[in-house]
């Protein structure tokens, strides 16, 4: 079985145009959503406590609500998820109440209503620990971009290194876009993907950067733009496998991974998406623009010496 | 061209058992089990304690189904949670408060794997269930009981030498003196100096801050002032000083609450992180590790007269005393001077009255605690003696009794607890000692039992089933070669788990969605592998040379992708706390293993069925068209 039965080169980089058109209205689009209406933070980063609890029964979510409202917590945002027994109360930062003692009397105010609530899990984190985890963040994601861009300009050159870096930040930034469009919390575990995914989709690009420089050894007497469009079609086949692969796993953690893994997988399939968009649609065409080109890459190899390693 | 030499295989084969033998540790799950830990840290466990332990299990008819003595614990195995519930009851009854009895899981792995180090994987909190405290020192308490100790030191050192001072106090970080006679000045100085040590400082810059004291001299109407300032590095090291405390203090705590296998370790300067698997009572553990409860013993002043507990009332007591409430709220003038502080206490426990039949603690002094009590009681009989316990910004006097006769031994009872609980929460906190300084709780992560379990299932279940669809896709597209790659991704499964096992890193939930999406990745190895062997057979090499060129060619791009995406794991690691580290632990080490087995074992698998055919006509690599230009 093979599903492209190509025969002949499919010639991307005469769509670059659009493509540039499409990718720099969903980059303005990302950034005006993030801008607008900002990322929907976790508690890890803005600090605060995410309490989950699972009742005996249906819970009643406004009884919770006037429970909380007696103990001076109105601004406690409670609500279903899953099934009808499980409940999120999310509570913000206190001034006058330490987290440790904010989630006891939560619990201690449900407990006291209703006894058969059981508490599934509680996470508070203090305003300067949000800070620092925003912050090292921040610097991680700064640290991948660096250090994937040196290894590539050493690997290959500066070119394909801002090629694929520009590629995954595009990636990135739409993930971002996502999660601000549709207000989706983003949290510690979301970073982890997003972080993931900066690791995943440069694959993607190196994978086609590097038929890009074998072809400008093999194909010496055809033109830039017909090289990139071969080494894109050549590696069609296994682009669209290893995606399927890990989108089929990402799928399988979207259905038994529950809510604490659902955002990841959210994250990893918009990454996954457009990462094969990117490195096929933004990679490439950018390198071209760079001004990739036989000269500037066969050197950075000596073909014969590559022959004889391979023999 | 296609043929491993033997001891390639014998390489396989080696890895391979390595990854059964830690791997299969996982799969005999777990006991309900009791572990007996000496109540002080650095206390040993006896073999005789577990005879003792084993005949009382007997006559009570529960029959631990093993049994494991280390050097610092024992660990009884127990067929059901009812039996390893009643076990700990029974323990506790039999051992007292010398010993702390705690429910724990054992693994019921073979003991000869044990002994190689086989162990299961290590469940994070997510995955187990129990609670992470994130404490945090509270600096500007450190300094100012720093500098309350050095003021009280400061003034009876001038008293000794009989130096004359007037107006001494703290202000915003700085003590201040004032004298008449300049010379004072120097004397007091040096006496300072001798409270601190100097730390040298090596190399290139100004030799500045090599005292622990910095001072400041002015003159006013007469007046010498002398400002002593503590330097930047002194201030450090009363920082490390007191978070080393509070670290012993918080492990002899933990260790009182009973818990299995507890971490406590510093973090960053100012940071104590405590994790406490399997702890439900939260509420309980938060109370006891945040309480900085210290016992302070001191003599009520003669003077009692209601004008001048009036006047104290009003912010004057008389010099040398001050004015304390009772639990009654009845007040009472104490000096100043501290006899004794909890620091001497060896042992406390709770008990009761036998005449009165009140809740009581009854500790034990140390040699010179009990020296220093045996003194005072001698010379002030008939004089009331006020034991307080001062919390954060609260000081109660718990008891008040009158000194009937010299207490010898150092043996002492507090009487006037509330009840048997505070009793107990009382000896608990005097027996571990008291917090250099308040901690508070920055971030907290709870996880119930339950939640733990569906975790695991959550994690297990996106693994297996990824790994189902992954191994359908790849057999379906890729045959025979597809089938090699599933099962050199089921190696790479093996080799993960096992090096999981083997290093005991911390599982997590992100760290169980790491490995679905690691296998997820490492797929891609095999489909360019595979894609390449195609490429080769299409440009009209012979199925052999295809194989052959087809892993050479792959070999470059998959390294080069690994490394980009190993790159991005170890930042995570770097930069991530909790769960992330969780997910960049095991990410990292998948993509090394699956380097190794992507090539190697699939490689060793194509070579056994293709290599030893010296001609082939066809490999079964699924469908392959031909491209036409080029």
């Amino acid at each position: 079985m093979e599903i492209f039965r190509v025969k002949k080169d499919i010639p991307f980089m005469r769509f670059r145009r659009i493509s540039a058109i499409i990718s720099i209205s969903t980059f303005v689009l990302a950034i005006s959503f993030l801008s607008l209406k900002g990322l929907n933070l976790g508690v890890d980063f803005t600090g605060g406590t995410i309490m989950e609890v699972k009742y005996a029964e249906q819970a009643n979510i406004q009884s919770i609500r006037d429970t909380l409202a007696t103990i001076d917590l109105q601004d406690a945002q409670v609500q279903n998820f899953g099934t009808a027994r499980d409940v999120l109360i999310r509570l913000p930062l206190r001034s006058d109440l330490s987290i440790a003692d904010l989630s006891e009397k939560v619990l201690a105010s449900l407990k006291e209503k209703n006894d058969a609530v059981e508490i599934m899990r509680v996470e508070s984190v203090g305003a300067q620990i949000g800070e620092e985890l925003y912050e090292d963040g921040a610097l991680a994601i700064l640290f991948v971009c660096l250090g994937i861009v040196l290894y590539l300009s050493f690997r290959f050159e500066w070119r394909f290194a801002i090629a694929a870096i520009v590629a995954n930040l595009h990636d990135v930034i739409i993930i971002l876009g996502f999660f601000a469009f549709f207000q989706w919390e983003f949290n510690l575990t979301v970073l982890a993907a997003v972080l993931a995914v900066l690791g995943y989709s440069v694959n993607e690009s190196v994978v086609v950067f590097d038929r890009v420089r074998e072809n400008f050894r093999r194909m010496r007497k055809s033109k830039v733009e017909e090289v990139i469009n071969n080494a894109i079609t050549r590696t069609m086949s296994r682009t669209i496998m290893t995606h399927l692969s890990t989108q089929t796993v990402v799928i399988s953690m979207l259905i038994f991974g529950g809510e604490i893994l659902n955002n990841f997988a959210l994250a990893l399939t918009i990454g996954i998406l457009f990462g094969i968009y990117s490195s096929i649609m933004v990679g490439c065409p950018l390198a071209m623009w760079l001004g990739t080109n036989q000269s500037n890459l066969a050197r950075t190899e000596d073909p014969k010496k590559t022959e004889q390693e391979i023999i | 061209m296609n043929q491993f030499s033997s001891w390639k295989y014998v390489v396989i084969a080696l890895t391979i058992i390595f990854g059964v033998t830690y791997t299969i540790p996982n799969f005999f799950g777990e006991s309900p089990a009791i572990q007996i830990m000496p109540a002080k840290s650095g206390g040993k466990v006896e073999i005789t304690t577990l005879q003792v332990i084993e005949n009382e299990l007997k006559i009570a008819g529960i029959d631990p189904v093993g049994a494991i003595a280390e050097k610092d614990n024992i660990k009884l195995k127990f067929q059901t949670a009812e039996e390893q519930i009643a076990a700990k009851s029974i323990s506790e009854n039999v051992l007292g408060s010398d010993f702390v009895v705690a429910l724990n899981l054992i693994s019921n792995s073979p003991q000869w794997l044990s002994s190689l180090g086989a162990l299961p994987m290590y469940l994070g909190l997510d995955l187990r269930g129990g609670v992470h405290f994130l404490m945090e020192l509270d600096l500007s308490k450190v300094s100012e009981r720093k500098n309350d100790g050095l003021l009280s030191d400061l003034r009876r050192a001038m008293r000794e030498d009989k130096i004359q001072y007037y107006d001494s106090q703290i202000n915003g970080g700085v003590i201040q003196v004032k004298f008449k006679q300049e010379d004072d000045l120097d004397k007091v100085k040096d006496i300072v100096r001798g409270m601190g040590t100097g730390r040298s400082i090596f190399g290139a810059g100004s030799a500045k801050e090599t005292e622990a004291f910095s001072f400041l001299e002015t003159e006013n109407n007469g007046e010498f002032i002398l400002q002593i300032r503590q330097s930047q590095y002194a201030d450090e090291d009363t920082v490390s000083f007191a978070l080393k405390q509070n670290l012993e203090t918080l492990h002899n705590r933990v260790n009182e609450l009973g818990v299995a296998e507890p971490i406590i370790q510093q973090q960053g300067k100012d940071r104590i992180v405590i994790q406490l698997p399997g702890v439900q009572d939260t509420a309980k553990a938060k109370e006891i590790l945040g309480r900085t409860a210290i016992l302070e013993m001191k003599m009520l002043s003669d003077d009692q007269s209601p004008e001048l507990i009036e006047r104290a009332e009003n912010g004057q007591a008389p010099p040398g005393t001050q004015l304390y409430r009772d639990r009654d709220g009845a007040p009472m003038l104490i000096k100043k001077e501290i006899i004794l502080t909890g620091e001497k206490i060896i042992n406390a426990g709770p008990g009761v009255d036998q005449m009165t039949g009140q809740s009581i603690v009854s500790i034990t002094l140390d040699g010179s605690g009990a020296n220093i009590f045996k003194q005072i009681t001698r010379e002030n009989v008939g004089k009331r003696m006020a034991l307080i316990l001062v919390e954060k910004n609260s000081a109660e006097v718990i008891t008040s009794p009158v000194i009937k006769s010299e207490i010898g031994g150092g043996r002492v009872q507090i009487t006037g607890m509330k009840n048997a609980q505070e009793a107990t929460d009382i000896a608990l906190l005097l027996r571990a000692g008291s917090l250099a300084a308040p901690m508070e709780i920055v971030e907290e992560r709870t996880v119930g039992p339950s939640m733990g379990k569906e975790n695991i299932a959550r994690g297990v279940n996106s693994t297996v089933w990824g790994f189902v669809a992954i191994m359908i896709l790849m057999s379906i597209y890729y045959m025979t070669f597809g089938l090699v790659s599933v099962v050199a991704l089921s190696a790479n499964l093996l080799f993960l788990v096992a090096l999981l096992s083997a290093i005991q890193a911390t599982l997590t939930l992100p760290g169980l969605a790491a490995i679905a999406l690691t296998l997820g990745m490492a797929i891609d190895a095999n489909v360019l592998i595979n894609e390449r062997i195609r490429d080769e057979i299409r440009n009209g090499n012979t199925p052999q040379a295809s194989i052959h060129m087809g892993y050479e060619k792959a070999w470059g791009t998959i390294l080069d992708s690994n490394i980009t995406t190993l790159i991005a794991g170890l930042a995570l690691f770097m930069f991530g706390s909790g769960p992330i580290k969780g997910f960049a632990v095991v990410h990292v080490l998948g993509i090394l293993t699956s380097m190794y087995s992507a090539i190697w074992v699939s490689r060793s698998i194509i070579n056994y069925i293709y290599g030893r055919k010296r001609k082939i006509e066809s490999l079964s690599i699924g469908e392959i068209y031909k491209i036409e230009n080029n």
